[in-house]
């Protein structure tokens, strides 16, 4: 972990209220798929938590959705705007020996799994990812995957957009029979998959305040009754271990 | 540049200190510097019995800081003693066990079970959390329950006792003079101050404990105010705490009367604040023509002129 100077290269719109980010930062250089950065937004004193979804050589790429008023602040930052950037923070995906996973995200829960999908495919594993949406027009990262040559399966809960339904919906319609699931996306999606399988990991999403293990502002309960922190213990926990 | 402070039961190499609630127990940020750099630390509140802490969220932002709602979250003091405490008797710094509870005599219990515990330098009491709903700042908003559980831990405690003051009183002087008078070494002045915040979207507040502690440079202005009345109503050193990022905030509270500082949220966005500020403190002492860290306390106050 480094706190690090950040300059950005380019900040694009890319579905509703959803925006890439690229930074120039070393950072990228060592964040793992599934990890996070803390980025600091001009006139905000926390800094806010936003997953890796991309790395190359020393550009980190960040989607995010406006979700208040610091997201919205940041959404609005140019290229060439300096700010920085703490991390790479929390434990990522696990990259295993699995012939056959199946990667799930749901809206801003999506873009870590970019980068998790790249690193099983440079694993040898066959991948299927399955992408979850309200609306056609929240839908991204399409291209992005059809860059690493796999084909997404794209659901909309009101079917604008590819299967009509949930992740879940999306892995049946389209046959795939991977036990092996890497989930990011809101609670109810995590539930539902946690209740459908029992291999893999799901990434957790929490409000923050460091990011590094200190505050316990995003302490949530293991299955024994332990506390974890979602920052520090996660944000990807084993599938079933954390009480969601 | 004399940095040193001598306070009650604690020789600090600086004035630095990491406020509770921001430290854990100082393994996170051991492995980002040398931990034998500060002047001491105050680990996370200490309870009888494990706490789960409050619902999430528990933490929002505001303009200049942020509020929190952890809600005392700890393993329990046995816990505590057994397997925090020890890592930090390989650092050279002066550590400060924080006690709270939900009673009085909580409060007691947990100081004798940590009495004799070599690592610890002074306890400091936590009358003054506002995110639980038993004990914490109940007690602290009242001068007679304030000196009573000063008074009980007194009793039980091998170490001096400090007494962390909340600012949501009317007179946070009558609160200081009545638990100097109950025997504390020292108090440490301010805890969080009470606040909330709602969301537009949902119309419900944003905490999951609905309200919550501000803290961050925002309060700062609070709890300069707060040193310097107390500092002119107590003879006991004060100990500055509330919205420090930088050594310039440090000498705006030892010029209102602390003898050395805690900085809390800080070390929440600047893991590396507290040495940094360590760092900056000589050369900010040296632009204000001062000699030491001990010539700038209580500058401001009106005796001192």
């Amino acid at each position: 972990m480094k706190d690090t100077n950040a300059i950005v290269l380019s900040n694009v719109r890319i579905a509703n209220d959803v925006y890439k980010m690229e930074l120039r930062t070393d950072i990228a250089k060592e964040a793992k798929p599934g990890q996070f950065v803390q980025i600091t937004v001009p006139g905000f004193y926390l800094r806010r938590p936003i997953s890796v979804s991309w790395t190359q050589d020393d550009v980190l790429t960040l989607v995010f959705k406006i979700m208040g008023e610091g997201t919205a602040v940041l959404s609005k930052l140019q290229p060439g705007a300096e700010t920085s950037v703490l991390g790479p923070l929390g434990q990522g995906f696990p990259v295993t020996a699995e012939k056959e996973v199946v990667l799930m995200g749901g809206g801003v829960g999506t873009p870590p799994m970019l980068k998790t999908a790249k690193a099983y495919l440079d694993a040898g594993a066959k991948v299927d990812v399955v992408l979850g949406f309200n609306t056609a027009g929240d839908v991204f990262y399409v291209d992005e995957f059809e860059q690493l040559g796999i084909t997404p399966v794209v659901c909309t809960m009101d079917g604008s957009a590819g299967v009509k339904g949930t992740v879940l919906d999306g892995v049946k319609s389209a046959g795939i029979t991977a036990d092996y699931v890497l989930a990011c996306g809101p609670l109810p999606m995590l539930r539902a998959i946690s209740s459908t399988y029992t291999k893999g990991y799901v990434s957790l999403e929490s409000r923050m305040a460091c990011g590094f293990g200190v505050c316990n502002g995003c302490v949530m309960t293991d299955k024994n009754g332990m506390a974890v922190r979602v920052c520090k213990n996660g944000p990807v926990f084993p599938i079933g271990k954390v009480v969601l | 540049m004399d940095l040193s402070v001598q306070l009650p039961g604690l020789n600090l190499k600086n004035p630095i200190i990491p406020a509770s609630g921001t430290f854990q127990f100082g393994r996170e940020f051991a492995m980002l510097y040398d931990l034998s750099v500060l002047g001491g630390c105050c680990v996370k509140s200490i309870t009888l019995e494990e706490r789960l802490g409050n619902p999430l969220p528990r933490i929002a932002e505001a303009p200049g800081g942020m509020i929190n709602a952890i809600g005392l979250q700890n393993r329990g003091v046995d816990f505590v003693r057994e397997k925090e405490l020890p890592f930090l008797e390989s650092y050279d710094t002066e550590v400060i066990a924080n006690i709270a509870g939900a009673s009085i005599e909580e409060y007691a219990e947990v100081i004798r079970r940590l009495n004799g515990v070599d690592v610890i330098k002074a306890f400091e009491l936590n009358i003054s959390c506002p995110n639980v709903s038993a004990g914490g700042m109940g007690l602290g908003t009242n001068p007679e329950t304030a000196a009573e559980v000063t008074r009980v831990a007194k009793a039980a405690a091998d170490k001096p006792v400090y007494v962390k003051l909340t600012p949501n009183v009317t007179d946070i002087t009558a609160i200081a003079r009545a638990v100097e008078a109950a025997g504390a070494d020292g108090i440490v002045v301010i805890n969080t101050v009470p606040a909330m915040r709602i969301d537009l979207r949902t119309a419900k507040p944003v905490l999951g404990n609905v309200t919550g502690g501000m803290s961050g440079p925002a309060i700062k202005p609070i709890a300069i105010r707060a040193v310097y009345q107390c500092a002119q109503a107590v003879n006991i050193p004060i100990i500055g705490c509330g919205g420090i990022t930088c050594a310039e905030d440090v000498l705006e509270f030892l010029y209102a009367g602390a003898s050395a500082v805690e900085i809390g949220s800080e070390n929440l966005v600047d893991p590396w604040a507290c040495p940094r500020i360590i760092e900056e403190l000589p050369a900010v002492l040296e632009k204000y023509r001062l000699g030491s860290v001990k010539e700038a306390t209580g500058k401001a106050l009106p005796k001192a002129q």
